[in-house]
């Protein structure tokens, strides 16, 4: 039996994933998550006045939600359930980065929580600068 | 003596002076609670990390073998586990003043300690020989995969590595179960790369080195009371029953695997069953031995399974190359 052969027994025998129920949960809770940012939005422009200010707060209490929600060994539990829908927000930035930090708490604070921290936002960050600045690139010179 | 087709035939066969097995909570949980010598329900055992908490599961099993066997200590131990330059095995065993052979076969582990130890103890260069591995399902976690806290989805045909250890003492003369035969195994890769499909990337491995055990001991699969893998999970056992078929060998009556019997995978949400290296120690230490000692079992083959990558080859893209190693055991 090739390699070929050997994979077509291998996928018959593996259950796929339900990607349907997946998608609808994701769809619906990834919603309710952004139907609460519009919430606090509206709830913080009249405190805030400018909606720079309020849009920022939205992000950090969103941030700070998931991050205190994956202390407390919740996160991951509605993770499970909702998949990208709390992954896609800002709330699975927030989980990736806390969920490093105590992962690797045991190995100290500098190189365990603080560099460790970035393993799985650190792409984020890297990739989310590199294409910020060739989206202002493209702006500066084309578009404004 | 050497048969041929990577099997031992031992000329003095090791027999079993005892056996332990520790597990975690959630095993503790499932189909076979009632069987394990000790349930830890503290992941960490008290310790302050899983790396150290797996080292004092491993501990824990070690001395409850030797306490059992009323043996003050081994000649050797011969161990291994995941964790990175096998630290849960050596810290674990730190402090026990017996020579320590340290070996790594992944999640085969049990299995290839117990070839060394029957090769020490029946060339007589050892009088006791103390096998034992372990893993912990946080520390795998942590090792192989995402945080634990991590909020991500497991694939249907994840497996859950198993919290616990367990440790066989071998030696010349005593016990009732005795180790005739070991075949070791070749590295075999079909290809998968899916690390979140590990009884697929093994089951070819196990088929392999069970042919070559009956091609060299002259068997058929009917001469063994049963047979089992060590964590294929149901995927692959599935996948080795068709591949069997294929090569005309009947796995339908007497074949089961350690990571299916381990959890209940309906009500304890651990999607294709069991693995990890206390996988396949800790139901051969509570299920499989017992059964050839009450003479339930007189014939078995423990075939462990295990997957040779890490998380650096995944990310370089290479498939998963994986082994199987076997032993016979008669009472």
């Amino acid at each position: 039996m090739n390699k070929q052969q050997y994979d077509k027994v291998v996928k018959k025998h593996s259950p796929p994933s339900p990607t349907l129920t997946d998608t609808l949960k994701a769809f619906v809770v990834g919603g309710l998550i952004c139907a609460l940012g519009e919430l606090l939005k509206t709830i913080y422009l009249p405190l805030f006045e400018l909606e720079k200010n309020a849009s920022a707060l939205v992000s950090v209490t969103l941030v700070f939600a998931a991050s205190l929600l994956t202390a407390v060994g919740v996160f991951d539990k509605i993770a499970k359930f909702a998949g990208a829908g709390t992954l896609v927000p800002i709330t699975g930035f927030s989980n990736a980065m806390t969920s490093s930090a105590m992962e690797h708490k045991s190995e100290g604070a500098v190189l365990g929580v603080g560099a460790q921290m970035f393993a799985i936002a650190g792409p984020v960050i890297s990739y989310g600068t590199i294409s910020s600045i060739a989206a202002g690139l493209i702006y500066y010179f084309f578009l404004r | 003596m050497y048969q041929g087709n990577q099997t031992i035939c031992f000329d003095n066969p090791p027999h079993i002076l005892s056996h332990y097995a520790v597990v975690g909570k959630k095993e503790g949980e499932g189909p076979l609670r009632d069987l394990f010598d000790r349930i830890e329900n503290d992941p960490y055992m008290g310790e302050d990390n899983w790396e150290k908490g797996e080292s004092s599961f491993l501990k824990a099993a070690i001395e409850g073998a030797l306490s059992k066997s009323e043996t003050a200590n081994a000649d050797f131990i011969i161990a291994g586990d995941l964790l990175n330059q096998c630290t849960a095995s050596g810290y674990g065993i730190r402090g026990m003043n017996c020579a320590f052979l340290g070996i790594y076969g992944a999640c085969s582990t049990m299995a290839e300690s117990l070839i060394v130890g029957s090769a020490l103890v029946s060339g007589k260069s050892a009088r006791r020989a103390l096998c034992a591995t372990s893993s912990h399902f946080c520390g795998a976690e942590k090792q192989f995969r995402l945080p634990l806290e991590y909020g991500g989805q497991r694939t249907p045909t994840a497996q859950w590595t198993v919290t616990g250890s367990g440790a066989v003492i071998l030696g010349e003369d005593g016990g009732k179960v005795r180790i005739t035969h070991a075949t070791a195994g070749k590295i075999t890769d079909m290809g998968v790369s899916d690390a979140n499909n590990m009884g697929g990337a093994m089951a070819p491995a196990f088929i392999d080195t069970l042919e070559a055990h009956l091609a060299a001991s002259g068997r058929s699969a009917g001469y063994y009371d049963a047979i089992f893998s060590g964590d294929l999970g149901f995927v692959g056992k599935d996948i080795a029953i068709e591949l069997a078929h294929n090569d005309n060998i009947d796995l339908s009556r007497n074949y089961e695997d350690c990571g299916c019997l381990m959890f209940d995978s309906q009500t304890q949400d651990t999607h294709a069953g069991g693995s990890g290296c206390g996988c396949s120690a800790s139901v051969l230490c509570s299920y499989i031995l017992p059964r050839l000692e009450s003479g339930k079992y007189k014939k078995v083959l423990f075939i462990a399974t295990g997957a040779l990558m890490s998380p650096v080859s995944s990310m370089q893209g290479e498939s998963i190359p994986a082994i199987a190693h076997a032993v016979a055991f008669e009472s």
